[in-house]
């Protein structure tokens, strides 16, 4: 009996035909819509050469805005943290009533369009706002100014850490901090000997997420930055003034770090998912 | 140490798990608490360790009622059901845990720390493992590692919640007499948690069968089998036949409306009626299980069956084939009035 | 026992939840409370004469029909695109997997400034569009272009899991019967995934009703054509009308959020149906 007589396909697999095509649908697609633009970007940046996407990015503002990033996502990332494990803490390892609203709450940002994110900072901090003749009068200043973009951003960042944490402390139950009690360690103790190790790479993950996000914001700190070049410009904000201006090349060489930013997410991303899934956690 | 348990109350909600619970642990003693999920043993268990908190009564070890110190202050030893192994630390470091832990002036040196974890793991036969992870372990194994880890903060008082009841058949009768072994060197007043009947007769000195939050029966092994105090132990612990007196067995008819219990091993079979109060029935099914022989028989017209148990020799010695005609009388039976059941 | 919280010995719970609830208050529902009195103080008759003014109407159905769209080409491409990366195996497969997070990742105006180039009419694809007179950029077409970008991931994502999840033995079986392969997906596979592909449906038009960023660059922002509802918003703000701004902002959300109780109706109904 030859080799060639046999059915080489099992009744529950799709012919070859079918197979190539759907793959080929799916790369094209993707190519189309992800490859495509992510390699567009820094064609762009390098259109006119090495010179140039040096030049874009010399420039003092472009330094400003890219410093004004950092401190934005510096202080949005860290208290959205703090914020996460406190919030997963007390809904995965107690039970109390209103848990389920709590967590609904939690998710709102994310229903919310970035620029009404912005908007409700204006409505609050502007100057014909809630705070505004308060702040005027005390000569302070939050809407196009440096808080103001700050608050946006930990407001469309907010749920990223906790929504990440609270499923996965839930799946792993209280148990083990139980058994650390039991065994006499302190509340801090527990804390930092068994739960932050379980939960490593999940917040791990939704720190990447939040900071990937916190950096890249435009709808919600477009809306209260006013645009102040040097000032309140953030990496984004600044590609877009650039870009209005018809100066591409620049444009898209403060973009090419953004792009650049959102390689690293993918690829720690990645890495980190692969951790857990070794480790045995559930990431979401 | 001992433990004494009175009137101890606990709700959840509407749901009583524990009503009025009277209990006395004598010291060194191997405690089992026995009954069916949802009787309350676990939140007994819960509340002992200082995991759960009472509504009302009191809990006294040696004495000195205890209900006010935090679980870590009770110097108790709590084996959880699933273990609760911290994943994320190899063996050695789980049984560690509790050592490291310790304020700064109780705390042992590293040297100190180290011979110790090697002792109780040698004491649980494991200490080839130390380096091992939690997730590379077989579930006996865990469970080895878990009473490891409770054992090493030298508590008076060692908890397990169904200590058994994630492993297989056959590694489960070797971990029994493993910790049967173990309590006898060791002689911490332990209690565990088991809704197997088997497990608590075989392991424990005594036992203590709950049902819907209430203890129905304290007694050795040996007492809950061969005198249950209630319906409710006699179903549990064992299998056993009910004869409603109105139907037949005229044995129990002075009783008026009760139900006798009878287990099937406590039935006599014979040709002829023993005396007028034998029971007539056929004989429906015959089974040798191993060493026993089980026959199911029914009274006329009736189709509720009755189990008898027969040891093999006393079978042989005059076999019974189905479709046999014969009498049924017990040896021993415990009658209960029906408001009772 | 009518205690707020049941006990448990673990330690910490006053401070969690007070500080979750306090800084909760202080960033989400304070700031979004005002969306509320800011709308409250034009009162009803002003709210309805700044959402029924043609430019607000024309961008909102400018806003939902081209995120209607753009979820629709993801739901079907991202069908397509789960099932090839769970069921296949083909070189770069990971990498490919990994990239379908990109729209996560890269910030918006990225995005946005990429495609206004690419899909522009001298752009590398806008081009061989603009031989036979079609034009993608700076049209709604360009909208839904900018709107499927971003969305791309949310069906993907969401139908991986339950694809993996769909037993083999079930098809097997299905087979054994004499189903042919497109009778066990049309049968079998998409009853079981398409609470998910809902599910990614509604997550990605969420997402793509409020997107600004990747948008406004590609749009041309033409009132009555290609203007969305969240530009409109910005527009008035930088006219200092708040209360104009916020009208518009609340009849997206009630409109968005009408929208996700009826897909989460379809989804229930259609996952019951399914026995999931």
């Amino acid at each position: 009996m030859s080799a060639q007589h046999i059915k080489r396909r099992i009744s529950t697999q799709e012919s070859p035909l079918v197979t190539v095509t759907l793959i080929a649908i799916a790369l094209v697609f993707m190519a189309l819509f992800l490859v495509l633009p992510l390699v567009t970007v820094f064609i762009e940046a390098f259109a006119k050469g090495w010179d140039l996407y040096w030049t874009a990015l010399k420039e003092p503002v472009a330094w400003e805005a890219i410093k004004l990033t950092f401190i934005a996502a510096g202080i949005a990332v860290p208290a959205n943290l703090v914020f996460g494990v406190s919030a997963a803490w007390a809904i995965a390892k107690f039970d109390f009533k209103g848990k389920s609203l709590l967590i609904t709450l939690i998710d709102l940002p994310f229903a919310v369009s970035p620029v009404v994110s912005g908007l409700v900072f204006v409505l609050l901090f502007g100057a014909q706002g809630w705070f505004g003749h308060w702040l005027q009068a005390h000569d302070i200043r939050l809407i196009f100014a440096v808080p103001g973009i700050v608050l946006a951003t930990i407001f469309v960042t907010f749920p990223f850490i906790a929504r990440q944490l609270i499923p996965l402390m839930q799946a792993q139950g209280k148990e083990e901090e139980e058994a650390a009690v039991s065994l006499g360690a302190s509340g801090w103790q527990t804390f930092w000997r068994v739960t932050l190790p379980n939960i490593k790479w999940g917040l791990l993950y939704g720190v990447i997420l939040c900071n990937a996000r916190a950096m890249g914001e435009f709808g919600a700190v477009s809306v209260v930055s006013g645009h102040i070049r040097g000032l309140t410009n953030t990496m984004p904000l600044h590609v877009e003034i650039l870009y209005n201006e018809y100066n591409f090349v620049a444009a898209f060489s403060v973009a090419s770090l953004l792009a650049l930013l959102a390689v690293v997410t993918l690829i720690v991303k990645s890495t980190v998912e692969w951790q857990a899934k070794r480790s045995g956690d559930i990431l979401h | 140490m001992s433990i004494t348990i009175q009137n101890l109350n606990k709700q959840f909600g509407t749901y009583k798990a524990l009503d009025n619970i009277n209990l006395e642990v004598n010291s060194g003693e191997l405690l089992a608490l026995l009954g069916p999920s949802g009787c309350g043993k676990t939140s007994l268990l819960r509340i002992i360790g200082g995991m759960e908190l009472a509504d009302s009564g009191s809990l006294l070890f040696h004495g000195e009622d205890i209900q006010q110190r935090d679980a870590r202050e009770r110097n108790v030893g709590f084996v959880f059901q699933h273990y609760a192994l911290f994943r994320h630390m190899t063996v050695f470091e789980n049984v560690a845990f509790g050592l490291r832990v310790k304020p700064k002036k109780e705390r042992h040196n590293e040297a100190e720390i180290k011979r110790r974890v090697h002792e109780l793991l040698n004491l649980v036969q494991l200490d080839f493992l130390a380096d091992r992870y939690p997730s590379q372990l077989s579930g006996g194994q865990r469970q080895r590692i878990a009473l490891a880890r409770a054992l090493a903060v030298e508590p008076k008082i060692l908890l397990l919640d169904e200590p058994f009841g994630a492993l297989d058949a056959q590694v489960r009768k070797e971990l029994r007499r493993w910790l049967r072994r173990l309590h006898n060197d060791l002689h911490i007043t332990s209690i565990f948690v088991t809704h197997d009947q088997e497990e608590a007769l075989e392991v424990a000195d005594r036992v203590v069968v709950m049902n819907k939050g209430k203890i129905e029966q304290v007694g050795t092994p040996d007492e809950v089998y061969a005198t249950p105090a209630t319906p409710f132990v006699y179903q549990f612990i064992g299998n056993v036949n009910l004869f409603h007196s109105r139907d037949h067995a005229p044995w129990s008819d002075e009783h008026g409306d009760a139900v006798a219990y009878v287990r099937p091993h406590d039935i006599d079979i014979s040709r002829v009626a023993q005396d007028e109060t034998a029971l007539a029935v056929e004989v429906k099914l015959v089974r040798a299980i191993g060493s026993i022989v089980r026959v199911e028989v029914a009274a006329d017209g009736s189709s509720e069956f009755i189990e008898i148990e027969l040891s093999r020799e006393r079978f042989d010695s005059s076999p019974l084939l189905e479709g046999d005609k014969v009498f049924i009388r017990p040896r021993q039976f415990r009658v209960f009035e029906a408001e009772a059941i | 026992m009518s205690r707020f919280k049941a006990h448990t010995v673990l330690p910490g719970f006053n401070l969690a939840l007070g500080f979750t609830v306090l800084y909760l208050s202080l960033i989400v529902l304070i700031p979004l409370s005002s969306l509320f009195f800011k709308t409250a103080e034009l009162g009803f008759g002003g709210f309805w004469d700044v959402v029924t003014s043609d430019r607000v109407v024309a961008s909102l159905r400018v806003t939902f029909v081209t995120s209607f769209i753009a979820a629709g080409i993801n739901a079907f491409f991202g069908i397509i695109v789960a099932w090839v990366l769970i069921r296949y195996t083909f070189p770069g497969k990971r990498i490919i997997d990994a990239l379908v997070d990109l729209p996560f990742a890269l910030p918006t105006a990225v995005a946005g400034i990429t495609l206004a180039t690419i899909y522009a009419p001298n752009g590398l694809i806008g081009q061989y569009f603009a031989a036979h007179d079609i034009k993608i950029a700076y049209t709604p077409i360009g909208i839904v272009v900018a709107l499927t970008f971003i969305g791309l991931p949310f069906v993907v994502r969401t139908v991986q899991p339950v694809l993996v999840d769909v037993e083999a033995e079930v098809e097997e079986a299905a087979a054994s019967l004499g189903a042919g392969r497109w009778d066990v997906f049309r049968r079998i596979i998409f009853p079981a995934i398409f609470p998910a592909v809902l599910a990614g449906f509604a997550m990605a038009l969420a997402r793509a009703i409020g997107e600004y960023g990747s948008v406004i660059f590609i749009a041309g922002n033409m009132p009555y054509i290609s203007e969305i509802a969240p530009l409109l918003i910005v527009a008035k703000l930088e006219q200092y009308d708040y209360a104009g701004a916020t009208a518009i902002a609340i009849a997206m959300l009630v409109i968005s959020f009408a929208l996700l109780l009826f897909i989460n109706g379809l989804q229930w109904w259609s996952s019951r149906k399914g026995g999931r």
